[in-house]
């Protein structure tokens, strides 16, 4: 029987309110989040098998993965470079207004994202700030996929910073001296020492970036363009087959991006029991 | 020989210079110019055009309906974090890990996902459609709709926020103030929550701003009903998409303001708890990415 106080612990059953607390916890949680969720994956099983597939592998849905899944790993892979840049200047440097970049790097959670694909979209189009200047050597960011890059470096940002930065901030120092002491430069201990030492916390920032880009909608439907085939994006499907009534296809789509966000997840906690492991047998 | 000349560990000043010009040009880009850019193009009709755009009465309507919903959503999203905070935190049972696992689950699901399950129950083709149209109630395309997506989405944040600082705090002191006769309430109210008020106002902070921002869930199950079930967010997509650019970027200075102020109020917060007093003072608060799912590596409490 799962959820029952094990009896190892009396101890703590001095304290009242467990049969309250988390019967409250186990019913809101199955009412805004289980049903729900249960309810996606029973309407999937009405589907047969052939009307699934030509739902989830239509052309359009595929070519709709592909910018999708595409797009989240370049923006990524970015953030992962600039992410630990960033991490590492504020970890490291001392610099003036040090405290408002920290406190910066956490607007892409603060700021809805439909501000910030508009905004992105107005300073990217061909008349807008940084637009009309890209434009005069042919390089246009906005309404095709390149936007759909830039919009999701914007959402995913802050998740390598935030990941590498706790890390960077324990890691001993003595390691870095011991390297140098030894005669190895500083980029020497920089791919030797620091780089292994930060490696599961980056990619787990990584991970989390992909993730979060995945299913990102509200920044990216703006800048995108939305053409089919070319610069639409997944969860743009599955808005567009509502709008259609195509309530079982919306549903076989959403089935499948559930299905990949939860692999994420898994490969997340994954990344982090490793994070763990290596920071505990560091000390 | 131990010098300093020879153990190095840091980088030379230009190198130092260099990477620190290249990550604030980075944040320069990417975020400081998209928020300078969102108060510019909504005065760019001047100080006039941008107080009527605010005025008007759908942004109005929309403004009231964000703050309708972040109303039900927060003290809703409250309760159950605390207790679900005091169960997981407090007490020892099986299934526990499983437990917060599940509370973390809205954050990985895309938000149309989120909006799309909600059509599929109460929609007028979902599980209770029928139901509620033979008792003439409303869920989707209605404001239950856009309550119950945003509940959904901001789901797991002050939970998130309370669960490892309650267990970094052990049940001690609960303990103790049992054993000397206070009740159960009155020990929560006297000695958890003095302890866990800074986390808990996090929480709320966090909370609050994605619910007032949501736009993708909300927009599955809003039907876009000028003056009546369009929030903020909505209300600028679409305005932007009518072509009235200014008009919507002058109500999207509202929502960067909002998100603006967030970013102040959390970082009180978090400066409030590394100087703070009292028991809690010595207890790191994990920074911004807990309430987005994310468990830091480093810390204490997620070694569960």
């Amino acid at each position: 029987m799962p959820f029952l106080p094990s009896t190892s612990h009396r101890a703590k059953r001095v304290l009242p309110g467990f049969k309250l607390t988390l019967g409250y916890t186990l019913l809101y949680l199955g009412m805004i989040v289980l049903l729900p969720l249960t309810a996606l994956f029973v309407k999937s099983f009405s589907l047969t098998w052939p009307e699934f597939w030509t739902a989830v592998a239509s052309p359009r849905v595929l070519a709709s993965y592909r910018l999708t899944f595409g797009a989240s790993f370049l923006a990524a892979a970015v953030n992962a470079v600039f992410g630990f840049l960033i991490a590492w200047v504020l970890v490291r440097y001392e610099f003036f207004g040090k405290k408002v970049v920290d406190a910066l790097v956490d607007l892409p959670f603060a700021l809805p994202t439909a501000v910030a694909g508009i905004s992105l979209t107005a300073l990217l189009a061909s008349n807008g700030w940084v637009g009309q200047y890209l434009s005069a050597y042919g390089i246009d960011l906005a309404f095709n996929p390149k936007g759909v890059v830039i919009a999701l470096i914007f959402v995913s940002l802050p998740f390598v910073v935030r990941t590498v930065q706790p890390v960077l901030e324990d890691a001993e120092k003595e390691l870095e001296e011991a390297a140098s002491c030894l005669g190895a430069n500083r980029l020497q201990t920089f791919v030797h020492v620091i780089l292994p030492a930060v490696a599961p916390a980056l990619l787990t920032g990584f991970a989390m970036a992909f993730a979060r880009a995945v299913g990102e909608y509200g920044s990216v439907i703006f800048i995108a363009g939305n053409m089919p085939m070319v610069s639409e994006i997944t969860p743009l499907i599955i808005v567009s087959k509502l709008e259609q009534y195509d309530y079982a296809g919306a549903t076989a789509v959403a089935v499948v991006m559930l299905l990949i966000s939860f692999v994420l997840l898994l490969l997340i906690n994954a990344l982090q029991s490793w994070q763990r492991q290596k920071t505990g047998a560091a000390s | 020989m131990r010098t300093s000349k020879n153990i190095t560990t840091t980088e030379s000043t230009w190198v130092r210079w260099t990477l620190t010009a290249i990550a604030l040009g980075f944040i320069g880009l990417f975020l400081v110019l998209p928020l300078a850019a969102v108060f510019t193009e909504a005065l760019r009709k001047g100080l006039d055009f941008y107080w009527l755009s605010l005025i008007e009465p759908d942004a109005l309507s929309a403004i009231r309906l964000t703050l309708i919903t972040a109303l039900i959503v927060v003290p809703l999203n409250l309760v159950f974090g605390v207790a679900a905070a005091w169960a997981v935190a407090k007490f020892d049972f099986k299934g526990k890990a499983f437990l917060t696992t599940l509370i973390d689950l809205p954050f990985s699901v895309s938000p149309v996902v989120a909006g799309l399950v909600f059509v599929l129950l109460f929609g007028a083709q979902g599980w209770f459609g029928p139901w509620l149209q033979a008792h003439d109630l409303k869920i989707i395309f209605a404001v239950p709709g856009i309550v119950l997506a945003t509940v959904f989405v901001t789901f797991p944040f002050i939970a998130r926020e309370l669960i490892p600082l309650m267990q970094a705090q052990g049940t001690d002191e609960e303990q103790a103030a049992i054993v000397l006769g206070a009740s159960g309430w009155q020990t929560f109210w006297h000695v958890t929550l003095p302890n866990v008020k800074w986390g808990l106002l996090y929480g709320v902070i966090l909370c609050n701003a994605r619910a007032m921002g949501e736009f993708g869930a909300v927009s599955v199950v809003s039907g876009h009903i000028r003056g009546q079930t369009n929030t903020m967010p909505l209300h600028v997509e679409i305005l932007y998409n009518e072509y009235q650019s200014v008009a919507a970027f002058a109500v999207a200075t509202l929502l960067a303001v909002l998100a603006l102020v967030t970013l102040v109020l959390k970082s009180v917060v978090e400066w409030r708890n590394a100087h703070g007093h009292g028991p809690s003072a010595d207890l790191p608060l994990e920074p911004l990415q807990q309430s987005f799912g994310i468990t830091s590596p480093a810390s204490p409490a997620s070694t569960q």
